[in-house]
């Protein structure tokens, strides 16, 4: 199986400040990370009225078509990605091969900021991620909380 | 591949319904989202054709409720069933926790859903999963059809291994809720032993 994302509550933090700090950096409306199976990790900026959880769904998914595409033309991936609209437009970066970082912005900045902000940001994210694959190793043999779980406890989520 | 995230106290997991073409994977979760309550659903979203066939994906994000202080939540895909989608299918299976495979009872099917079980094998092969280690259930489908094939016959063809099993009319919710629980016990069970 896939190696699962396991996130503490230092990572989390350092994350979150990344991303908020890029929204205002960047002057983005919206600044949300996403792993490539589609799983919100960190949102930040105006996202009362986006669905984030859909949008990182359709990230994830519009990221792995491109790739697909990549292949099929002798590419890799296509790293970075620009989405232009009337309005808001859309750009993401993939960080450290598995996870993306989006950025969605209006006219009240322009997209060379945008990308050099979150061409910076995306590194910072990088060594988050390089030191939490480091701790998730160490941590893992410390044993999981979740060896805990009884037969009852899943038979009960399902109670109705 | 879930996502656990201490901080938030959220465990995040993927199911991906699978099975041929016109199967019924849609319904399956169009029926669980008309039966969820609003507060435990998301929104649900289709990327499909003009005539409602499936494209890409459809996704619906689910909130299970608390498992030892851990907010559970599913996030449920469906695959487009038709042959030639398989590279979009393959990308659907990244990360997956959790496999429903959703066979079409009717005799004239018999041969797509044996396909379509054959292509899941390679595609999980191809994200570099071992199908026989990933939590599967096989739901069949379309029970009430007067073609369907005898379950004996279906499980002599399509369930060797013996993985849970449900009867299912996806439309009217027979079997419905009873696959969904059940994969979702394979993978929370499977997170106990830390997979």
């Amino acid at each position: 199986m896939a190696a699962q994302l396991v996130m503490y509550e230092d990572e989390f933090t350092k994350i979150n400040a990344i991303c908020d700090r890029l929204a205002k950096d960047a002057n983005a409306k919206v600044v949300f990370l996403v792993d490539k199976a589609g799983q919100l990790i960190s949102a930040s900026g105006h996202t009362q009225h986006i669905d984030t959880t859909s949008l990182a769904s359709l990230t994830a998914g519009n990221v792995a078509a491109m790739g697909g595409l990549a292949k099929l033309i002798g590419e890799n991936e296509f790293p970075n990605q620009f989405h232009e609209g009337t309005k808001d437009s859309l750009y993401m970066t993939i960080v450290a091969t598995r996870i993306v970082l989006v950025g969605i912005f209006d006219n009240r900045t322009s997209l060379g900021l945008v990308r050099l902000r979150i061409k910076k940001a995306s590194d910072e994210l990088g060594r988050v991620m390089e030191s939490m694959d480091r701790n998730a190793n160490s941590r893992h043999e410390v044993g999981s909380p979740f060896a805990e779980i009884s037969d009852e406890d899943i038979d009960n989520l399902f109670s109705d | 591949m879930s996502f656990i995230n201490y901080s938030s106290r959220e465990i995040n997991c993927k199911i991906v319904y699978y099975g041929p073409g016109v199967c019924g994977k849609t319904t399956n979760l169009q029926y669980i989202y008309n039966k969820t309550s609003p507060e435990t659903k998301g929104k649900l979203i289709s990327l499909s054709t003009e005539t409602d066939r499936t494209l890409f994906f459809d996704f619906l994000p689910l909130a299970l409720g608390e498992i030892r202080g851990f907010k559970t939540r599913f996030h449920l895909y469906t695959v487009p069933g038709q042959v030639f989608y398989d590279a979009s299918r393959k990308l659907i299976l990244k990360g997956v926790d959790g496999v429903v495979f959703v066979a079409d009872s009717q005799l004239e099917r018999m041969e797509a859903n044996m396909e379509s079980l054959e292509n899941l094998s390679v595609n999980l092969a191809d994200q570099g999963y071992e199908f026989n280690k990933v939590p599967t259930v096989m739901q069949y489908n379309k029970r009430d059809l007067p073609n369907a094939v005898s379950i004996e016959e279906m499980r002599k063809s399509l369930n060797p291994r013996g993985i849970p099993e449900y009867q299912a009319v996806a439309p009217t919710g027979v079997g419905v809720f009873d696959t969904l629980k059940s994969v979702a016990k394979l993978v929370l069970s499977e997170l106990r032993k830390g997979g």
